[in-house]
């Protein structure tokens, strides 16, 4: 480059001779790779494992690439997987927690969501203090408080199902998804609000037809979040419903760690990574809306 | 106009502003409709449930809870009990490890992807995806890499270390190192992303000015930024250390709580006491205990909240 | 003041209070039919509340507002008969021109046809025919601030709020549209309530203005009143630029004392009947004559030189009177110099006298 042609007696002229690979540089994008093989690893294994079967599992070790590549795993996997009596598979669990998904996300976000909305514009006596109790209610630890929900829900009748278990949810989910949307809600100007009052719109006239149209991408976000949440959830899944709605996660577990018959580590590697497919999925399409997720949720906070 | 003034003939003979105002109850009513759930939730859930489980913690309940007070005697058995030690003493190890050890590396990585690298978006993809995971899944999949028989001590004991050991899951005294390394795997990244976003707020100007001023990149990050950025590193902090006290899934999958009870956390205790063992005094007493601790976390918390208002 | 019989506006004993700060304090005020009223104040005086009250989206503590004969102190804001224009614009993001022209009368359930001509005839007089189909974001400040007039206009209200609806703007644009609003006013004869901190948008627009300051209205006057006859030491300062010059000392039987000398106060009109005691003497800095034209002043006085500020049509000069600093506003063709003493001439008529302790005109 131009520092071939100027020699140092020159006196500096035009643009700095840079260097491309800095020792800075190095140092900078070799660590970054060295952790990112770090943090690859576990999917890495995961695949390879689950692609194998069980003889070469035995006899290779957990990085090599499969000799044979075998899908059997999966299949056993989604269809045949046992837990207790039953030996139809993970897709049972899936199933299910599609079936929780589907309506807790859709109650947690829009109960949340008119709540956020409420505690913005319509602030009512008392309506702070709920929202910093809600607030400071995300910390406490769950475990005290499952006892007496399932006390709660065995006296509404819906211990054990669907509807019980998309309550909980809905309330815990409320914490987060309420500050999501408060937060945002605060950076609509409130003379917006104001010229939709002397509009003549209404509570519910104001959110339907000018704030939801302008908050699509905070819908997202939270349902980014509520997603990945709930499909994750073991604890709730595991306290508030019965073995034939388990979620996936659980029955993943029970199949994985059952202590009867032998492992099939090819089978739970593939199990593990059905389950843990619906999120990655999540993640790597919502890309940066993920990252705002988890940063409004929590920097905010 | 017109029209107006008829359909309200009330009001606009209304002469004294002492005249009763609209009942106060019903303004904003359809706000207040709305936020039923919030204000059920944060009463009946969150201060209601919790108040009733500290309260039937001083009764002796076993499988049902019944209203025979004992005092304070589910508290003394549960700190005699040496699983209980041992699930406080693994939350205690695995919780500190975890907040020194996330917010450094966390804060490392985000330094890194801060130097206006190329495909800082990759880096941050790869060093995030974890967090996408479950528990459960996190667990399993660590599960299996620190397999004796078949994982990393195999692997290096094939290179030709035959004494090599590296067992931690079946290892009672390192249990909860195992544990460690995947919840680190698990949750940087997300510590990561929080700090890239409090770097990010800082204004381009500091930079600027500590260029000028001729300090050193890392001692700029070290002596500079990180002060700045107090109020990032106290959210990271609350969010990691109110994560640590309800530790659970990764436990049941990754190991169960063994071998033995040596991988007990207090989270797993309670949730043990309540539907496993039919004790639920013990389930209560512990889940009060875990209430405790996260007091005890957050009122530094709510200190440092305050102290930095105050010095602003 | 309070001569009119029918006001499009009133407001009786207004109170304000949030927990245990007082925002507004009994205030009053009597707005006559297609008056143009400016609402004038640096922020935190309430004027921006004042607005809000009027347009019932603040519930206040206590007192009436009456708008067209009417109490709407309980009213919605959509039932008081009032279009409002915003300083962000206010614009709904989502919805064309049209679609926020149209908004309010959908909600009122106007009929179809009736709504078709109202943002006809109202986008005919804004200018904006063009502009129906297009988002907010598409559109520049000064057509968004069109459109937000726009939507106030379709309303066919009584009354039009104005919350600062230029400061968005930079200050070609806002010259252009404060020109623009004054047209329309005269061309609807609508009353219109006008809230601002620049003193030449209320200069210019009012009819009158109401000066206010912590919550309550200090001067509710014409420009011209409050411009020559400020009630107040306050009113003084806030009109004008540079501001009032000041001279303390005191009222003495005719006679302004000071440490400048004694000055006969020949030709003031005075307000109160015993003015003696101690006092302000206000100058405006476009009042004080310099040069020859000082010598035929009445009351004379010389200062140095010791800054100047040409601004091509004028020149803003600083100087020293004893140890006083004054703005003296020469003209633009001045040729001063650093530590030059220059001899300064007023007239006690074009003087402001205020009492020391209450600071109210003398």
């Amino acid at each position: 480059m131009s520092t071939a042609t100027q020699s140092p007696a020159k006196t500096p002229r035009g643009p700095k001779p840079k260097r491309a690979f800095s020792p800075a540089n190095i140092m900078i994008y070799g660590t970054l790779f060295v952790v990112s093989i770090y943090y690859l690893l576990p999917l890495y294994v995961m695949v390879m494992t689950s692609l194998k079967d069980m003889t070469e599992v035995r006899m290779g070790n957990i990085f090599s690439p499969p000799v044979e590549i075998t899908f059997e795993p999966w299949v056993k996997a989604w269809a045949e997987a046992c837990t207790g009596i039953n030996c139809d598979g993970l897709s049972r669990g899936f199933w299910n927690s599609v079936r929780i998904l589907i309506p807790s996300v859709v109650v947690s976000i829009a109960v949340a969501s008119v709540s956020g909305y409420a505690l913005s514009f319509w602030r009512f006596k008392g309506s702070e203090l709920f929202f910093n109790i809600l607030i400071v209610g995300a910390f406490i630890p769950y475990q005290i408080m499952l006892y007496p929900i399932v006390i709660i829900l065995r006296e509404l009748g819906v211990y054990g199902t669907l509807t019980g278990l998309v309550m909980v949810h809905t309330i815990f989910g409320m914490p987060i998804l309420t500050l999501l949307f408060r937060n945002y809600f605060a950076s609509v100007p409130e003379e917006l609000f104001k010229a939709a009052r002397v509009d003549g719109a209404g509570f519910w006239g104001i959110y339907v037809q000018i704030m939801l149209p302008m908050s699509l991408p905070i819908f997202v976000v939270a349902i980014i979040l509520q997603v990945t949440g709930i499909w994750n959830d073991f604890l709730f899944g595991v306290v508030f419903t019965k073995p034939d709605i388990y979620p996936m996660t659980v029955q993943l577990n029970n199949i994985v760690n059952s202590v009867q018959g032998v492992k099939e580590y090819n089978v739970n590697m593939a199990a593990t990574l059905l389950t843990g497919m619906v999120p990655l999925v999540i993640y790597f399409v919502s890309g940066k809306l993920f990252v705002r997720g988890i940063a409004a949720g929590a920097v905010k906070g | 106009m017109a029209d107006m003034s008829q359909s309200t003939p009330t009001r606009e003979a209304s002469p004294a502003p002492s005249s009763k105002p609209p009942l106060r109850i019903f303004r904003n009513l359809n706000a207040k409709l709305a936020a039923t759930p919030m204000i059920l939730t944060a009463l009946v859930i969150f201060v209601g449930c919790s108040v009733w489980t500290i309260v039937y913690s001083f009764t002796n309940s076993r499988l049902l809870p019944k209203t025979n007070f004992v005092g304070f005697d589910q508290y003394e058995r549960l700190w005699s009990t040496k699983r209980w030690m041992i699930a406080v003493e693994n939350v205690a190890i695995y919780g500190i490890l975890s907040l020194i050890f996330t917010m450094i590396i966390g804060f490392f990585l985000a330094t890194l992807l801060d130097r206006k690298i190329r495909f800082e978006d990759t880096f941050r993809t790869i060093f995030l995806y974890p967090f996408a995971l479950s528990f459960i899944v996190t667990g399993l999949v660590w599960q299996w890499i620190l397999n004796p028989e078949f994982g990393v001590q195999k692997i290096v004991r094939s290179l030709g270390w035959e004494s090599f050991t590296f067992d931690p899951l079946f290892n009672a005294e390192i249990v909860i190192y195992g544990i460690l390394i995947a919840g680190l795997w698990q949750g940087t990244g997300l510590v990561m992303v929080i700090m890239l976003a409090g770097l990010r707020g800082i204004p381009e100007d500091i930079w600027k000015a500590a260029k000028v001023d001729g300090i050193g990149t890392a001692k700029t990050y070290t002596h500079i930024i990180l002060p700045m950025m107090k109020p990032v590193l106290v959210t990271a902090l609350v969010l990691i250390s109110a994560g640590i006290v309800k530790v659970y899934d990764l436990v049941v999958a990754q190991t169960a709580g063994g071998p033995g009870i040596a991988s007990d956390v207090p989270a797993k205790y309670v949730y043990d006491s309540l539907f496993q063992r039919q004790n639920l005094g013990q389930g209560f007493a512990a889940s009060t205990m875990m209430l405790v601790m996260v007091v005890i976390i957050l009122i530094p918390y709510f200190y440092l909240q305050y102290g930095g208002k105050k010095a602003k | 003041m309070d001569q009119i019989v029918n006001p499009s506006i009133s407001i009786k004993n207004l109170d304000l209070s949030f927990g245990a700060v007082e925002v507004l304090k009994n205030l009053n005020l009597d707005i006559a039919d297609g008056e143009f009223v400016v609402l004038l104040g640096s922020s935190g005086c309430g004027k921006s509340t004042l607005l809000n009250c009027i347009a019932g989206l603040l519930d206040v503590s206590d007192g009436e507002i009456h708008i067209s004969g009417k109490n709407v102190t309980w009213e919605e804001p959509s039932q008081r008969g009032i279009g409002m224009v915003f300083q962000s614009y206010a614009l709904y993001p989502q919805m064309t021109v049209e679609g926020n022209l149209t908004f309010g009368l959908r909600n009122a359930r106007v009929p179809k046809d009736e709504i078709a001509a109202r943002v006809e005839k109202a986008a005919k007089i804004l200018q904006i025919e063009p502009l129906l189909k297009r988002k907010p974001a598409a559109l520049s400040g000064g057509q968004r601030q069109r459109v937000a007039i726009g939507r106030a206009l379709v309303r066919d209200v009584d009354v039009f709020l104005f919350d600062e609806p230029l400061s968005n703007l930079d200050a070609k644009l806002r010259a252009d549209l404060r020109v623009e609003i004054k047209q329309l006013h005269q061309q609807l004869g609508n009353t219109m309530i006008y809230v601002t901190h620049d003193q030449i948008e209320a200069m210019t627009l009012a009819d009158r203005i109401a000066i206010m300051l912590n919550g309550n209205v200090l001067q509710f006057a014409s420009p011209y009143e409050i411009y020559n006859h400020p009630a107040n030491k306050y009113v003084a300062t806030f009109i004008g630029s540079p501001t009032m010059n000041f001279i303390e000392g005191s009222v003495h039987g005719g006679k302004f004392d000071s440490a400048l000398g004694t000055h006969s106060l020949d030709g003031y009109d005075f307000t109160t009947p015993s003015p003696d005691g101690p006092a302000w003497l206000g100058i405006r800095p476009e009042h004080m004559a310099t040069g020859d034209e000082a010598a035929n002043k009445p009351i004379q006085l010389e200062g140095r030189v010791e800054f100047v500020e040409p601004l091509g049509s004028d020149t803003l000069t600083r100087v020293t009177v004893g140890d006083q600093h004054m703005w003296v506003r020469m003209d633009g063709q001045a040729q001063v110099k650093i530590g030059e003493m220059i001899p300064i001439g007023f007239s006690a008529t074009q003087a402001h006298l205020f009492d020391t302790t209450t600071e109210e005109r003398l």
